[in-house]
């Protein structure tokens, strides 16, 4: 599904990653941990095709295409999904219209029908109910006086609603409560098929029993110190990063 | 300005009214010229120069368009609706029977030019001195009139002053929508005169939706009586060079003004929004807030005054510009002015300038929506918040309606 190949990548020509290399192969989900700042944010955003981050080397290919080629919305087409850590308010922007844009945005670009609002607003009712959202949530601008957890809630319910391919989770999980948590899990793991992958990016065990990961990769000042299978986080949960990356630097 | 003078010679003993008024308008605007005609540049118009209006033979012959056409291409409510063609009432495409054939009574009223300063504005003085047409509407003591449309054609190259006055009893209502619109090289230069006696309600709503070869300027003057509401709002989105004024008085205790407006240009448009608003006394509320959405190489000026009288205490003012710059190019000028006299007063203004939110834009486009789409979502998101302050919910539909199409014909 997913191959990054040396990618390397700066901001400001500040490096940010130096040199990364994952594959994620179709129907897997990837974590990835590491301290703060070693760069797991900007790997979500370059994959996802912010602007301000200038690709330096490597490439990534997405189901075989160029995926550093696409522009961000031609990525979603593709079926890329960013979930934000720090998702984004939209003043004076409908949450149900923001919503219903997004998806007929995609399925126009796929070649299939656009819903109209009936059909739309039944989809999205059930999805709130699903993820135990207030349904008011949707009346109101895009994350616009939304809790933290209702934040996250909210960028669950546009992947439940987009259904994308490859869903890259940037600390979803921080900030919430175990309820919430386990709904969040809840909303990837109802995606889970052959034709869905996750990249994970997290601190916390917790998600991680909930989600259960086929691998695990440390990143840290930029590059992948380790990988290895699902133990890999019970390893770092009782050891920290530190010991870790000292080893690898 | 020679040219509107020597009509003014020719016209002088077959215009209505009061020829005094007209001779001294004369008088100032002989002494002032067109605003950016002479040398020395008047403060009032320190970002507008109407240079290009002295310039233009408006009377010289050029193709005369179809009224009826122009018309059917406007977005128009279905209400009661006064048409006038270059400046002249039409009988026949007045929807309004109680309005035909009324067009020259504005002279005749005791209302014509009490509450205008042709010494202090040139171009009210051009009215003043050359209009021959206008609505004279009066509304009786807690009536509601509803909805009038006056729409404004320009179907010829030429000048247009139409001159209204609009009297509100005590209590009455009404909800004024001004229209602009035409084809050609002209000038559309209206003066509108407000009477809000105590507990009337007036709306007005005007939409400038002129050729983007015209010129427009439109002035009002609001005398809003005790517990009285001028409730504005001006849409500009078409014209070369549009001044958009309006000079309030809140003369009663707890009057209120809306004062609100956005401006949507693209190309070399230039529109100023420019007001001013006298607080007279106490317990009176103003309530300002102006949007610009500037493309191309648009400029939008915004020159906003509160005064507050001595005896105005307890005067709650606030005004807002905002502008949105969708091109390095674009440029806005803002000058918010509070001059206060009284001593017990809350007013407070602001100004913020800046582009589209690149992390919101990439959120949108993250999702899927393209970019054109997702830069359209965060100005229609600029400006509904303005639109939401628009109590009459049909008045409001109808303006995000020709917001919308504008904003797509911007993009297109």
């Amino acid at each position: 599904m997913l191959e990054i190949r040396g990618l390397a990548a700066s901001i400001e020509d500040k490096p940010i990653l130096k040199g990364i290399d994952i594959t994620v192969p179709d129907g897997e989900i990837h974590a990835i941990m590491g301290p703060n700042g070693s760069g797991k944010s900007t790997l979500g955003y370059v994959l996802a095709g912010r602007e301000e981050y200038e690709v330096t080397a490597g490439g990534v290919t997405f189901n075989g295409a160029d995926l550093l080629a696409m522009e961000p919305e031609e990525r979603a087409v593709a079926g890329i999904f960013l979930a934000f850590q720090a998702p984004i308010e939209l003043p004076g922007v409908n949450n149900a219209n923001f919503l219903r844009t997004a998806l007929n945005a995609i399925r126009r670009a796929r070649g299939e029908e656009e819903l109209d609002a009936a059909q739309f607003l039944k989809t999205a009712r059930a999805a709130a109910k699903t993820l135990a959202m207030k349904e008011d949530l949707l009346k109101r601008n895009v994350n616009v006086g939304f809790s933290g957890g209702e934040k996250k809630r909210n960028e669950v319910l546009q992947m439940a609603i987009l259904k994308p391919r490859l869903a890259i989770l940037d600390e979803t999980d921080s900030g919430l409560d175990i309820d919430a948590l386990r709904i969040v899990a809840d909303g990837v793991n109802a995606l889970r098929s052959p034709d869905f992958s996750a990249l994970v990016i997290t601190h916390h065990q917790r998600l991680l029993d909930l989600l259960v990961p086929n691998r695990v990769h440390v990143l840290a000042h930029g590059r992948i110190v380790r990988s290895g299978g699902p133990e890999l986080a019970l390893e770092l949960e009782k050891s920290g990063y530190a010991a870790m990356v000292q080893e690898a630097a | 300005m020679s040219s509107f003078l020597d009509r003014y010679e020719a016209l002088i003993g077959r215009l209505p009214g009061d020829s005094r008024l007209r001779a001294d308008a004369a008088d100032a605007f002989r002494a002032s010229g067109i605003p950016g005609e002479q040398r020395r540049r008047a403060e009032a118009w320190k970002y507008t120069s109407l240079r290009p209006v002295a310039e233009t033979a408006f009377r010289a012959a050029g193709p005369v368009h179809e009224a009826e056409t122009i018309l059917r291409r406007l977005p128009l409510l279905d209400a009661p609706c006064a048409v006038f063609v270059d400046g002249a009432l039409r009988d026949d495409l007045t929807a309004e029977p109680g309005l035909a054939g009324c067009s020259s009574r504005f002279a005749l009223t005791p209302d014509f030019g009490t509450l205008t300063r042709p010494d202090q504005e040139p171009m009210v003085a051009l009215n003043t001195m050359l209009a021959e047409d206008g609505l004279v509407l009066e509304v009786g003591a807690g009536d509601d009139f509803g909805t009038l449309q006056i729409v404004h054609i320009a179907a010829s190259n030429g000048d247009f002053h139409p001159r209204h006055i609009i009297r509100l009893r005590e209590n009455a209502r009404l909800a004024l929508i001004e229209h602009a619109a035409g084809d050609g090289i002209y000038l559309t230069n209206t003066v509108t005169e407000v009477h809000l006696a105590a507990g009337a309600h007036l709306t007005h709503i005007r939409i400038q939706q002129d050729a983007s070869t015209a010129f427009h300027v439109s002035t009002v003057y609001a005398d809003v009586g005790p517990g009285a509401t001028y409730d504005s709002f001006t849409l500009s989105l078409g014209g070369r060079l549009s001044r958009t004024e309006a000079h309030v008085g809140l003369n009663g205790p707890k009057a209120m003004a809306h004062l609100n407006g956005a401006n949507l240009l693209t190309g070399a448009q230039h529109a100023d929004f420019t007001s001013v608003v006298r607080h007279e006394a106490p317990n009176c509320q103003s309530r300002q807030t102006v949007k610009n959405v500037l493309a191309g190489r648009a400029r939008g000026v915004f020159q906003g005054r509160i005064e507050v009288a001595r005896d105005a205490q307890k005067t709650d003012g606030y005004q807002m510009n905002q502008a949105l710059l969708l091109s390095p190019e674009a440029e806005i000028d803002s000058k918010p002015e509070l001059e206060i006299f009284a001593d017990d007063v809350k007013c407070s203004h602001g100004a913020t300038v800046g582009e589209l939110d690149a992390e919101q834009l990439f959120y949108l486009r993250s999702r899927g929506v393209p970019e054109a789409e997702a830069r359209a979502i965060l100005v229609h998101a600029f400006l509904s918040e303005l639109l939401d302050t628009i109590a009459d919910d049909t008045i409001r539909d109808h303006l995000e309606r020709i917001v919308e199409t504008r904003w797509e014909s911007l993009i297109a």
